[in-house]
């Protein structure tokens, strides 16, 4: 029975996590300004390794993980570069 | 599903508290990305999704697998040191490229640059 409870868990989870990554997406689309569609990329990506996390649960696998820590690393500089780039113009001075 | 059966009921249940805790928070927080007025007001939300969000899911993994496996797994904690440590960052970064930004516009939004600064 907890079982049965645990597998429509985590599907219910995966489906609110790919609308939580859709609002991110429809907020990017649609931004007024720059900030906010960097912030919304910022929200994507930890949505993306939150859904990673779901996937790796489900399927028993500890790589998943492993790919959810590269893409909260490669998330960070892509923010921070871009961040940058608002702020001056040009990423590297 | 064969794997998880071999999950005992209670480490079953805390396995589905978690991983719906972490996906009601995310999903709350992208909401708020959609849904406040303001870029000020913005930046807040998807800090629920970071923090939260991410922990009771990081809880969930680490539970699982530590049953599973019969053996302590808990490299994940290393998602949830590096998400502490790189959120501030680059939301003080972003927001203050968008102060700068607006003050450079001469938006009446923002407060001013005092002097001393």
């Amino acid at each position: 029975m907890s079982h049965d409870l645990l597998e429509a868990v985590i599907i219910l989870a995966q489906l609110l996590l790919l609308l939580a990554m859709s609002f991110s997406i429809i907020r990017m689309l649609r931004g007024p300004r720059a900030q906010d569609r960097v912030l919304a990329l910022d929200a994507l990506y930890v949505n993306a390794m939150i859904l990673l996390l779901t996937i790796g649960i489900r399927s028993n696998s500890l790589l998943y993980v492993e790919a959810g820590l590269i893409i909260g690393l490669l998330g960070f500089a892509g923010t921070v570069a871009l961040s940058k780039f608002l702020m001056r113009g040009q990423v590297i001075e | 599903m064969n794997h998880l059966d071999a999950l005992p009921p209670w480490a079953a249940i805390l396995v589905a508290i978690f991983v719906l805790l972490g996906a009601l928070f995310a999903f709350i927080g992208s909401l708020g990305l959609l849904r406040l007025k303001n870029f000020y007001q913005r930046v807040h939300a998807p800090t629920l999704g970071t923090t939260l969000g991410t922990f009771f899911m990081l809880a969930a993994s680490i539970t699982c697998s530590t049953v599973l496996h019969a053996r302590p797994i808990y490299y994940e904690i290393l998602i949830g040191v590096f998400l502490t440590l790189t959120t501030p960052i680059t939301l003080m970064l972003l927001v203050r490229a968008a102060l700068y930004r607006d003050r450079e516009e001469g938006s009446l939004d923002v407060p001013h640059n005092r002097p001393g600064e």
